[in-house]
């Protein structure tokens, strides 16, 4: 009887707080389903102002998942060789540098957004072009991919693996493509997803960083809720969750995987 | 099968970074087709031996590594043509069994046809046949090996290495992989380089054995040289086990008076002590003995027991006795030590020295 009462109790204290986070969010995204939010449920639901946000912000969308993408592209192309540079150098070389890398992550976006100016902000063109966003995104997401492939390399026993490939006849070249790359793929995969995560939600960065002509989806979201009714800003958030959502559940799988492996 | 070659290591040391000289300069011959097992305690310096035969690793200044009358010592491992077996299998998770075999085999640039074929004989040889689909997490420690004894013998290499193979395995899948890979090298007649810390897959897999202490060769031979002509004490030591006898004097009819008795050993006169294998020393009944002593300890060991028996010296000796007869503690016993079996590695036999000793 004691303990029934005390799982009861724990079940509805878990619903409580799980309901105090819930409630905002399925709140907003209702506010984005109705006709009038003022009026309430009973002035009826609509897709109107989903429709509203996809004419007003899609170039915003289509921005932020161009970013992303590229985004992704030049984290994994630096990123993994990165981490192989670590995983095989000395120690002492390896500690510092993993933590300078760290620093991005650590400094607040708006300074890093700031040196970004400071340095690059005089070249107009660039200055206004996307790529000077993907600059700060690249900054800040880097990290993350180096991290999480460097932690699958370190319990894959690489080392030994190369050295097996090598005393069959692979070159240096050989053995990173067929050894090396698809026995840190789960690492990768992580990494991936938490950059495109990540890219697609950044907005310290490139608030500071963005121009009229430059708007990635969080920073129009800031728009929406500072100049467009509130069903408009629900609508945007609402498109904003069915985008990241996916990738959320996307990476505590990968996660599995890389548990899985080991 | 590719003509096999012979490896000869000429001045080879090797000093890590902070100074420390893991190999002493050393000349090593490896005939063609022979199998040469480096034999030592850890840190003897026998896998870096094998990681300067490899290419794994280059000798210090001055240092040359020949396969046959070629010069290797400036090409990496992956030029070397050698195949190789590490303790921990290092197969490759992200391939299955069959791939893993064929790895080295596309790299050749070979024919689909040649890759398939030479792949099934060498799952053929490590007895692997229908494991070819199988994942590498789904095979057992015996297994994983063989997947890796395949993958080096289906290159067919001019020198096949291994660096202590079945030291993660269980003691009676040890013995039966021991069996194979013997069977296996005899079969190819590959030259072969093994490291071990094992004595029994020393002597079993080795046509020499080379045994390696602090960085140096102690002893090369055969098994049989090395095991009852062991060049010093510490070869007598690490290969099987060995009694040492202290000498307290040399009697005037030339007889070695040792604790518990006294010994006749004509050809080890001057020496101060005495070695013999437990499995040498007969027990004999009392008035037939050399030597007299106690059994203080029997250690039943299933086909034979140990006795310690103490006969008066700091250590007591061991002696392999037949395992069904009991010998209870403090059991009076007689021991027989045939002058054959007597040996002194280093013994410092001078004539003067007896003569000091038998006046003295």
């Amino acid at each position: 009887m004691k303990s029934r009462l005390r799982f009861t109790l724990q079940l509805s204290f878990t619903l409580i707080v799980c309901l105090f986070m819930i409630v905002p969010v399925a709140m907003s995204v209702l506010a984005g389903l109705t006709e009038n939010y003022f009026v309430g449920l009973q002035s009826g639901l609509t897709l109107r102002w989903v429709n509203e946000v996809w004419e007003l912000y899609s170039d915003t969308i289509w921005l932020s998942i161009k970013l992303a993408l590229a985004c992704l592209l030049i984290t994994t192309l630096i990123g993994v060789p990165a981490a192989y540079g670590l995983l095989r150098s000395r120690r002492r070389w390896a500690n510092a540098i993993e933590e300078l890398l760290l620093l991005p992550v650590a400094v607040p976006g708006l300074a890093t957004a700031l040196a970004l100016l400071l340095a690059y902000g005089s070249y107009r063109e660039f200055r206004g072009s996307w790529l000077f966003i993907l600059i700060g995104h690249v900054l800040f997401t880097l990290p993350f991919m180096v991290r999480a492939v460097l932690s699958v390399m370190q319990t894959a026993k690489l080392p030994q693996l190369e050295e097996a490939a090598a005393s069959l006849g692979a070159s240096f070249r050989q053995r990173f493509f067929s050894v090396v790359i698809p026995n840190c793929m789960s690492g990768i995969l992580a990494g991936a997803l938490m950059v495109i995560t990540l890219s697609i939600g950044e907005f310290n960065i490139t608030w500071m960083l963005h121009t009229p002509l430059t708007k990635t989806l969080p920073v129009g979201l800031a728009d929406s809720y500072a100049s467009m009714r509130l069903e408009i800003g629900s609508a945007y958030t609402l498109i904003f969750l069915v985008m990241v959502v996916p990738l959320l559940v996307a990476i505590q799988w990968a996660g599995r995987l890389t548990e899985q492996r080991r | 099968m590719s003509s096999s070659v012979s490896i000869t290591l000429t001045h080879c040391s090797r000093t890590f970074a902070g100074g420390h000289m893991a190999l002493q300069p050393l000349d090593l011959k490896v005939n063609a087709g022979e199998t040469l097992v480096l034999l030592g305690p850890s840190g003897c310096g026998k896998t870096t031996t094998l990681r300067i035969i490899s290419g794994l690793e280059s000798p210090d200044k001055g240092g040359q590594v020949q396969f046959g009358q070629r010069d290797v010592t400036t090409l990496p491992i992956e030029k070397r043509d050698v195949g190789m077996v590490f303790q921990n299998y290092a197969l490759f998770p992200n391939m299955s069994v069959a791939d893993n075999i064929a790895y080295g085999l596309k790299l050749q640039r070979l024919s689909r046809f040649e890759i398939t074929q030479r792949r099934d004989e060498a799952m053929r040889m490590v007895d692997l046949q229908g494991f070819g689909e199988r994942r590498i997490d789904a095979l057992s420690g015996g297994q994983k090996q063989r997947v890796a004894l395949a993958r080096a013998i289906a290159v067919r290499p001019k020198v096949l290495l291994f660096d202590e193979p079945l030291a993660a395995l269980d003691a009676k899948l040890r013995d039966r992989l021991r069996i194979e890979i013997g069977q296996l090298l005899r079969e190819l007649g590959t030259t072969a380089v093994y490291v071990t810390h094992d004595q029994d897959e020393a002597m079993a897999l080795g046509d020499r054995i080379a045994v390696m202490q602090a960085g140096r060769i102690a002893q090369l031979g055969t098994p049989q040289e090395i095991y009852h002509q062991p060049a010093n004490a510490f070869v007598a030591d690490f290969i099987g086990a060995v009694n040492c006898l202290s000498v307290i004097a040399t009697k005037p009819d030339g007889q070695l008076a040792v604790h518990g008795g006294e010994l006749s050993a004509p050809h080890l006169l001057g020496a101060t002590e005495i070695y013999c294998r437990p499995e040498d020393i007969q027990v004999v009944p009392l008035n037939q003995a050399d030597i007299k002593g106690q059994v203080v300890q029997s250690v039943f060991l299933g086909q034979t027991q140990r006795l310690l028996v103490d006969a008066g010296g700091t250590v007591p000796l061991q002696i392999e006795a037949p395992s069904r007869q009991r010998w209870p503690n403090g059991t009076a016993i007689g021991l027989a030590l045939p002058f054959n079996v007597l040996f002194h590695p280093d013994k410092p036999t001078t004539t003067i020295n007896t003569k000091e000793m038998a006046n003295g």
